[in-house]
């Protein structure tokens, strides 16, 4: 291995996707992130390899990540990487970071991505950006998103090509800027990490669009096989058991049509989440539920949206009872239509909801029912 | 053997969030409370408290009003409470805040049988970097997201919660663990609790405390010792004010109704 410098920008390039696979199969913020990593390997000049841990076998699942777009897979194959460990993830990582150098590593902010990227970031020392929803290289590009995605004035967004570090003025144009929320959502704020390579980062499932399989680009990509030097006595964590969840989860990521009840239901609990689930099933749609409705134990974790549960954007989100509060709205303001039924006129929901009805939810939804079955009946 | 839990005080983001006109956040007019996370791996520590009759101690870093947050959690029950808190720290990221905390934990002392436990992420930044990151300083190991904790001896067993189910795992002390709100109910502060909380030993660690500590270099803390930097922060545009339906009757239904069947909504 060669001296490991990670101050020396320019020994590093090409842009790598940490692969998940849990149990063999691959996870969909693979893909997502290989679609997306492409455009920012484009932007850079230089080539986008997926980093796939797993068993032995594991390499056969090489070909269907990379026709979303990359130029190769690197393949780290060990019966001990079979399942996820912080610790034999991180040192088979950090090895071949160390070895190969890339500039920039993506991870999916999954439960396991969470765990592992800080974990990673802290031992190669470099910076780590959390959850980010948008990244960028190109600045022409980065300034364009911030016309549309910012209050900032021109003068303000002309001068993003620079930033003040330590001191000194530094060219952002090979910097990779990751954007995110914070606070909710309330706040954007957009991290380079213009000192250390590899820049980091962490991007929130579901946020990117995934682009069409390539076959082509699947056959040709160049598949490298990593010596993955590992032992047991390397672990400090055992695994006894992976457990799949007993009943079906509520995919809301994926859904089109989220009906969600909030804590407008408390009077009748049962009924309220009778109703939203009826109008979901109108909609063909899922039930989804703000915090409270979470917290209070009225629904299970899975049908969280916001910023502690899921991020949503389907075509249409109607939210009965729920005010909105900033870590909810985090969740949701992004679909491309929102409905909102609450008794309460300044509701901070009404704020960001296209269509609104100022009142009780428990007499609107089943007369909002009735009207989209008389208009199915009609068709 | 002693618990320690690692906490953060945060703006309450609940209510309306107030931003100067440069973007950034106008934390002045804000309320601070303890990060709702962070008030599970308290009751964790408490629970193991109960059970064992082990010393808990309560850290944060942060300026020194945070003082006031860690009388409340020693309210709750805890026995110690250390402020990090100096000029020098300002202006860390994760990086850098983990290496200042896992210097304090350092000058604190852990023990083989030590747990530190961590709420799962901020509701400020949101990140969840800070615990797996001292971890990584400490060179303990970590589960994170834990839904469920069991103690035998020093072997730790800890359901780790994941989308889709979750992994039971198990490891030595002493170790980390970063929990969900799902792993427990917090207790109350009691009448007694804030009574004593006041008497109890509450220690403040700034820059001079922990300079000769290993993991303290210029190079490592405060914004200087940041491997990330803000380019820029901003709030996103306000979308357009929407249409509300007046009258919550049989009509503004249809209206509704009408409208969703003229985008194709309706199948």
């Amino acid at each position: 291995m060669s001296e490991y410098n990670n101050k020396d920008l320019a020994a590093f390039k090409d842009v790598w996707v940490f692969c998940e696979q849990r149990q063999g199969n691959l996870m969909p913020t693979d893909f997502e992130l290989i679609s997306e990593a492409r455009r920012l390997a484009d932007e850079l000049g230089c080539k986008l390899y997926g980093l796939l841990l797993g068993g032995e076998g594991i390499g056969e699942k090489a070909k269907e990540l990379a026709g979303f777009g990359a130029d190769g897979i690197i393949v780290c194959e060990h019966p001990l990487l079979e399942t996820y460990t912080t610790d034999g993830y991180t040192k088979v990582i950090v090895d071949t970071v160390k070895e190969r150098k890339p500039e920039v590593v993506l991870f999916g902010a999954t439960n396991i991505g969470r765990d592992l990227g800080p974990r990673c970031a802290a031992r190669l020392h470099t910076g780590l950006c959390a959850d980010c929803t948008h990244l960028d290289v190109d600045v022409p590009g980065y300034q364009q998103f911030l016309r549309g995605a910012s209050t900032l004035d021109e003068a303000r967004i002309g001068g993003l090509d620079s930033a003040l570090v330590m001191g000194q003025k530094h060219d952002v144009s090979h910097d990779l800027k990751m954007t995110r929320p914070a606070f909710g959502g309330h706040l954007m704020a957009t991290i380079i990490c213009p000192r250390f390579r590899p820049a980091m980062a962490t991007v929130r499932p579901g946020v990117m669009k995934k682009a069409p399989f390539d076959e082509a680009k699947a056959n040709a990509a160049e598949i490298i096989k990593e010596n993955v030097v590992l032992a047991e006595s390397d672990f400090e964590t055992k695994v006894l058991s992976v457990e799949k969840a007993a009943k079906k989860l509520v995919d809301l990521v994926g859904a089109d049509y989220i009906v969600s009840v909030g804590r407008g239901i408390a009077k009748d609990v049962d009924l309220g989440i009778k109703l939203g689930q009826q109008l979901a099933d109108e909609l063909h749609g899922v039930l989804g539920g703000s915090r409270v409705v979470i917290d209070s134990g009225w629904l299970s974790a899975d049908h969280q949206v916001g910023q502690t549960g899921k991020t949503v954007h389907p075509k249409v989100y109607v939210a009965l009872g729920i005010s909105g509060a900033i870590q909810h709205k985090a969740g949701m303001q992004d679909s491309e239509m929102i409905i909102a039924v609450n008794t309460n006129p300044s509701a901070p929901m009404f704020e960001i909801a296209d269509y609104g009805i100022v009142g009780d939810l428990f007499k609107v939804t089943p007369m909002l029912i009735e009207a989209i079955r008389e208009i199915k009946a009609n068709k | 053997m002693k618990i320690i839990v690692c906490v953060k005080q945060v703006p309450d983001t609940s209510g309306k969030v107030a931003v100067k006109p440069d973007g950034t956040l106008d934390r002045a007019s804000m309320l601070t409370i303890i990060n709702p996370d962070d008030v599970n791996a308290v009751e964790a520590a408490l629970a193991l408290k109960d059970e064992y009759g082990c010393k808990t101690v309560v850290v944060t870093m942060g300026p020194p009003p945070a003082e006031k947050m860690l009388r409340t959690i020693m309210a709750m029950g805890i026995d110690e409470g250390i402020l990090i808190s100096g000029r020098e720290f300002g202006g860390s990221d994760t990086y850098a805040t983990s290496q200042i905390i896992a210097a304090g934990l350092v000058h604190l002392g852990i023990d083989d049988d030590d747990i530190i436990i961590c709420g799962r992420q901020a509701i400020d930044g949101d990140t969840a970097q800070v615990g797996p990151q001292i971890a990584e300083k400490l060179g303990i190991p970590q589960i994170s997201y834990a839904g469920d904790i069991k103690k035998d001896g020093n072997t730790i067993t800890v359901k780790r919660m994941l989308e889709d189910g979750y992994m039971m795992i198990q490891m030595k002390t002493p170790c980390l663990i970063t929990c969900v709100k799902e792993l427990n109910q917090p207790r109350y502060m009691s009448t007694y609790g804030i009574f004593e909380a006041y008497q109890k030993p509450l220690a403040v660690y700034d820059y001079n405390t922990l300079k000769d500590e290993p993991l303290i270099d210029p190079e490592t803390i405060g914004l200087q010792g940041s491997p990330t930097n803000i380019l820029v922060s901003f709030t996103p545009p306000l979308k357009g004010a929407g249409t509300i339906l007046e009258g919550a009757d049989m009509n503004t239904c249809k209206t509704l109704a009408k409208i969703l069947d003229d985008k194709h909504i309706i199948r």
